[in-house]
């Protein structure tokens, strides 16, 4: 179906409202799935990885976004759910040596799990309450991680050698045309084609029964009870959805990264995401997508050109020096001011902006 | 005995400084709804001004501190002035995201200027004790609860008798209502970042008192001080210093007593107790020991 350009973002039919997207031709999506399996060919290893850790970014993102974006619960334990995912990858992989197949659905079923048993405490507490609770998970977890030496390999960390075969075919050495893929780019089709199946399975969520009871939750919890909405289900449930993609994307972090270690699943982690959805756009699918590619992205690139910036040493840091690490976690934390000053609901948003701007154009709104 | 006593005192000290940390941030969230998690860097901040003034200015040791903790006011009246001004009526999640980032923009400025290394404060304390019967009371900490005790009490004083602290409690309870009254409410939230910062900075202070034990990790306080917050309730200043002196009282136990007794729950437990017993009290009390219940509508 076709619709004259002058109604183009305006629901006239139950077709218009129920599309998926408002404004994206088939042609348009065919173009990104075409310029998305190119890609490999035309990055660097280095370049691959950086998308791969930012695709996998991106699906703990969109995780995130469920429950903090669309359920308004604010959640700083994401952290605890990756790491869930990455230990439990990495003793279904590497010491039972299971498929990518049984793996990493374990490992999101695992988080799922314990999602659902933390999801009920979070009942009782309300917005920041619930916020600070979430950062003791994080650290109660970490002092699992650190403790239970026979599954993590406590502070020493251990190494994760997954099997990567999707039935015949190896991520990690694909064939194309007679010419074998690197590491990296196998990682890259994977990854990214979870990021699209996760994010449109998220963005036709949200529009669902579910999605809009979750979002009625976020509005007004109260008030969403009292047309019908069972609280405990939804908040529970955004629980349980969220934190299993956490623990999916913690899975393919382990196993891409081949080592893992407790201190990786700290608050740090945990802020990061919240930056992530934050940057990114928050109750908006793609920020979360957007903000991974960003926040990922940003401190490579900074470590690339830090060797043409004066006052910034490689090595550790000396008085009137800075370290790379140290510019990076500075630069980081600017951004995140500028940017939230600047438009505090985030990247998406400023593109949702432009987008309408274009269409309402030459009116102003 | 004497042992139970021993860390019984060891935790107060320790719960003092977590009282000064939680209520700076019950300061900024009674006045602006805002969870400041720069808090930790103004901590550590005011130790490492403190380290200037005595040990590369040679200014004597509480002049030195006292000069830290007026100078860490004032940068967190700055920081509010400068980004968190533009921030009113803005999303409060975005806000506390940009509280987020002053945190990681000043651990690294504070790194740059004075180095990764421990350093010395060059307390007059360092590593006397006294004795009282059979207990063995570190100065250091006597004095950590001296300091904090006048503070504390300075204010509350402030807080209940003068015309700004009942600026500040009218801008807490109704911030139109207190507008319409002619209070002014801007300078309440530049003030309250300015007393968050201030009680922080001595905590900071504090905590770096002894040999070498001023680096830059000790912002980490102020993540063992949400806890102290949460289990006092966000919104209460007494709650803050209950709640900090009965988590400060706890690890410590934990620690002296744990590791024989249950010896199962591994050999650091005490490091998250005081996340464990927040996360008790709160299943049994939502809204944390003193805190206001949210009355809602529909």
């Amino acid at each position: 179906m076709r619709r004259s350009s002058a109604n183009r973002g305006l629901s006239r039919s139950h077709a218009d409202d129920i599309r998926l997207w408002r404004s994206v031709s088939p042609w348009g999506v065919g173009l990104l799935v075409v310029a998305g399996l190119a890609l490999p060919f035309a990055m660097s290893d280095f370049q691959s990885s950086v998308a791969v850790y930012a695709g996998i970014a991106a699906i703990a993102g969109i995780g995130l976004n469920l429950l903090t974006g669309f359920t308004g619960q604010v959640s700083l334990g994401h952290a605890a759910f990756l790491g869930v995912g990455a230990y439990t990858a990495a003793y279904l992989g590497t010491e039972l040596e299971l498929p990518l197949v049984v793996w990493l659905p374990g490992a999101a079923l695992a988080g799922g799990l314990v999602g659902g048993v933390i999801g009920p405490f979070a009942l009782r507490l309300r917005g920041n309450y619930l916020a600070i609770v979430t950062i003791g998970l994080v650290f109660i977890a970490q002092y699992v991680f650190e403790s239970w030496t026979s599954v993590t390999g406590g502070l020493n960390g251990r190494s994760v050698t997954s099997p990567t075969e999707v039935g015949p075919v190896d991520v990690e050495g694909l064939e194309v045309f007679g010419r074998t893929l690197t590491r990296d780019q196998g990682w890259f089709y994977l990854v990214w084609l979870l990021v699209g199946f996760v994010a449109l399975t998220t963005k036709n969520l949200v529009r669902s029964r579910v999605g809009l009871a979750m979002q009625a939750v976020r509005d007004r919890d109260r008030a969403a009870e009292a047309i019908g909405v069972r609280l405990a289900r939804y908040k529970v449930l955004a629980f349980v959805l969220s934190s299993s993609l956490g623990a999916a994307a913690g899975a393919l972090h382990a196993s891409y990264q081949r080592f893992i270690h407790p201190s990786e699943f700290s608050l740090y982690l945990s802020i990061t995401y919240i930056a992530i959805i934050g940057v990114g756009g928050i109750g908006i699918v793609f920020g979360g997508v957007v903000g991974a590619l960003f926040i990922t992205a940003i401190p490579r690139l900074i470590e690339e050109i830090s060797p043409s910036i004066p006052f910034v040493s490689t090595g550790t840091g000396d008085d009137g020096f800075i370290t790379v690490f140290s510019l990076n976690q500075a630069i980081f934390g600017l951004l995140i001011i500028t940017f939230l000053v600047l438009e505090p609901r985030g990247l998406a948003a400023m593109w949702l902006r432009v987008r309408l701007y274009f269409r309402a154009w030459p009116f102003s709104y | 005995m004497t042992d139970f006593l021993q860390l019984t005192f060891a935790g107060l000290a320790l719960g003092a400084r977590y009282a000064l940390v939680a209520l700076g941030f019950v300061v900024i969230y009674k006045a602006t709804g805002v969870i400041n998690f720069a808090q930790g860097a103004f901590v550590a901040l005011g130790a490492y001004l403190a380290f200037n003034f005595h040990q590369t200015w040679g200014i004597p040791f509480f002049l030195a501190v006292v000069m830290a903790v007026l100078a860490g006011a004032l940068i967190g009246a700055g920081t509010e002035r400068a980004v968190l001004h533009r921030m009113v009526g803005r999303p409060v999640f975005a806000v506390i995201m940009i509280t987020v980032g002053i945190l990681f923009v000043l651990n690294e400025v504070i790194t740059w200027i004075w180095g990764q290394s421990s350093l010395n404060l060059g307390d007059p304390w360092g590593q006397d004790k006294v004795t009282v019967g059979d207990v063995v009371l570190p100065v250091r900490d006597l004095w950590t609860l001296v300091l904090a005790g006048l503070v504390l009490t300075g204010f509350f004083a402030f807080f209940r008798y003068s015309s700004l602290g009942l600026a500040m409690r009218a801008a807490a309870m109704d911030q139109e209502a207190a507008m319409a009254r002619g209070v002014d409410v801007k300078l309440v939230f530049t003030l309250s970042w300015a007393i968050a910062a201030g009680v922080a900075a001595l905590a900071g202070i504090t905590l770096a008192a002894g040999p070498a034990a001023l680096s830059p990790g000790i912002w980490l306080i102020a993540l063992a001080a949400f806890p102290a917050m949460i289990l006092g309730g966000l919104d209460s200043p007494a709650g803050a210093v209950v709640g900090g002196l009965v988590i400060g009282v706890v690890q410590t136990l934990t620690a002296g007593y744990q590791p024989d007794d249950v010896p199962w729950l591994g050999e650091s437990f005490y490091v998250i107790m005081p996340y464990v017993l927040m996360i008790v009290v709160l299943m049994v009390r939502p809204y944390g020991l003193f805190g206001t219940k949210e009355v809602q509508r529909l």
